[in-house]
């Protein structure tokens, strides 16, 4: 049985490809129907091809606007999470301090921690203070959840360097200073990278907290979430399908900077 | 695309105690690095958790405020109300955990072992779907699993939806709207945090060990059995771990693919906090989801005896 022997040497391959499938069965129903002309107000059936919301992306009355204030939380979340983990993150691998466990469970807790619960519970504090909701409480909220990824991302990336090379900066007569913006944030920038890029992902895309701290301003999710209820527009889609071309082709070309590189250095 | 790929999964940060001397210079630096962020955890993160549990506890209206009057049976009243909710919750994640992990584990073998100069693009295709609003993606299986699109064709003419139906898994011929649709997109969000971790602790496995069991005569399937499973358990561990907390506590999938009869814990405390504004049962339900979660960690990661994940 030649045909049940190549089977079973590829079932592996096949059960992975078909993973693959289900992973990105979705992003190609966004895509194909980014160019749908719907009916009624719901984009959820095939009605005929059209490009009239790839021409006007922003025809739709508040989206590009809530794109734009999402677009402004992720970079400033961003920049907060990354200088406040690479600093917590420095300090775990390269200090001896007391109470290490407390601030490992406290950087560790968020993660663990069903997002519902982080949400309602900041909604108390919010609630308390008697602060206003809005941007500033999202982007309170984003800074929180980003920096335990941004900590494990750096922390783990420093653990792997080599100490030696800073001492051999220092035995070169570097300033701490100097031995700190040469040598290791150089090393240290792939994993201070991958944590920016995770937090940027994450708050740019989060829904559950952000709903329930956002107050009347609506972020990109949001206006997904409330078009899920009033009527869905095909812009949407567009929005979705150039997101994940955008990321497709950011890391592709990344790859192919580092490879060159990796040649040349050869 | 190496950055990403080289971050660990959060949950399997091991950590082995850092064996450098102490630095004597500057004894005072880690606690300034430590202070601005650990100081935002605290007032963001834990400060919340003693907020919320003395807002459970505590009576009154929106118009004349609240008081803390020590009021427990606020939980027994949550509890006793929406107990089903708890349970489905349990459940669905649960299901979604084990679809998850059954789906992930051949993919993520295939990138570490078997995809060769694919494996870049692969772990691309894997990752790249995040950067797609995870509601526009959840949305799109309603077109998936529409009442009259293919999914339900084929299943209904394989007579499988009506083996669900009487499971009690769909209802009615239709996926849409059943607790069936609700585990599928849950499985569907969660799928690349079982991947990842997976990925990362069957990618440190060392390959002469496949070899070794193969010279030794174990078949393929023995090998898996014995020596690959065996030494992925850190990420089985944190990828269940991963999959499940968010799924338990998630409320999108069962209200933009469920009915009301497939809400989940996670909706009733939406439309506690958001709508009804019945805070103090809000904050009690999120206080035992907590509890909840906390408790069965604590007891798996013990049971599994990798407590280095924390």
């Amino acid at each position: 049985m030649p045909f049940v022997n190549w089977l079973k040497k590829r079932l592996v391959v096949i059960a992975g490809l078909l993973t693959l499938g289900y992973l990105l069965l979705p992003n190609v129903i966004v895509t194909v129907f980014s160019f749908n002309k719907p009916k009624g107000r719901f984009n959820y059936e095939w009605q005929q091809f059209s490009l009239d919301a790839w021409k006007q992306p922003c025809g739709v009355a508040d989206m590009c606007g809530s794109l734009s204030i999402s677009l402004r939380i992720a970079t400033l979340a961003t920049i907060g999470a990354t200088v406040l983990g690479t600093m917590i993150a420095f300090a775990l691998v390269r200090y001896r301090f007391r109470a290490r466990g407390a601030v490992n469970s406290l950087i560790f807790l968020p993660m663990a921690m069903p997002e519902v619960v982080m949400a309602a519970s900041l909604l108390t504090l919010f609630l308390n203070m008697g602060a206003q909701l809005g941007f500033y409480t999202i982007l309170i909220a984003h800074i929180m959840f980003c920096l335990s990824f941004v900590v494990t991302a750096v922390k783990a990336r420093v653990m792997s360097m080599d100490p030696r090379l800073e001492e051999a900066a220092r035995d070169l007569y570097a300033g701490p200073v100097q031995t700190f913006v040469r040598v290791t944030l150089p090393i240290a920038a792939p994993g201070i990278a991958a944590g920016a890029l995770l937090s940027f992902a994450l708050s740019f895309d989060d829904f559950i907290i952000t709903n329930f701290n956002a107050g009347s301003t609506v972020t990109f999710p949001m206006f997904v979430w409330g078009s899920a209820q009033r009527g869905t527009p095909v812009q949407i889609n567009v929005i979705g399908t150039a997101m994940f071309l955008v990321a497709v082709l950011f890391v592709l070309a990344s790859m192919l900077i580092n490879n060159r590189r990796n040649r040349q250095k050869a | 695309m190496a950055t990403l790929s080289e971050a660990p999964p959060p949950l399997a940060a091991a950590e082995p105690e850092t064996k450098k001397a102490p630095r004597k210079r500057g004894k005072w630096t880690p606690y300034w690095l430590l202070l601005p962020g650990i100081l935002w955890l605290v007032v963001f993160f834990a400060l919340p958790m003693i907020y919320q549990g003395s807002t459970s506890i505590q009576t009154g209206s929106l118009e004349e405020g609240y008081k803390v009057t020590w009021h427990f049976v606020t939980y027994w009243d949550a509890l006793s109300e929406y107990w089903p909710q708890f349970l489905r919750s349990v459940f669905y994640a649960a299901a979604a955990t084990v679809l998850c992990l059954l789906l992930g584990y051949p993919l993520a073998y295939l990138i570490a072992f078997r995809a060769g100069r694919w494996r870049n693009l692969i772990m691309i295709l894997v990752i790249a779907p995040f950067f797609t609003s995870f509601l526009i993606r959840t949305l799109a299986w309603k077109t998936i699993l529409a009442d009259n699109g293919p999914v339900v064709h084929v299943l209904n003419s394989l007579h499988i939806l009506s083996v669900t139906d009487f499971l009690g898994w769909t209802a009615g011929d239709r996926v849409l709207a059943t607790p069936l649709a609700v585990v599928c997109g849950l499985t569907y969000n969660f799928l690349p945090f079982m991947i990842l971790p997976l990925y990362t602790s069957l990618e440190r496995i060392d390959g002469r060990l496949h070899e070794a069991a193969g010279d030794l005569y174990a078949k393929p399937w023995t090998t898996f059995r014995k020596v690959t499973f065996p030494l992925s358990m850190p990420g089985v561990v944190s990828g269940t771990l991963l999959t499940f907390i968010p799924a338990a506590g998630d409320y999108v999938n069962a209200e933009l693919l469920g009915s009301t009869d497939t809400r989940m814990i996670g909706n009733v405390i939406q439309t506690q906090f958001l709508r009804i504004l019945d805070y103090p049962t809000a904050a009690a339900l999120s206080f035992i989801l907590m509890a909840a979660i906390l408790a069965m960690v604590t007891i798996y990661i013990r049971r599994s005896g990798t407590e280095d994940l924390v």
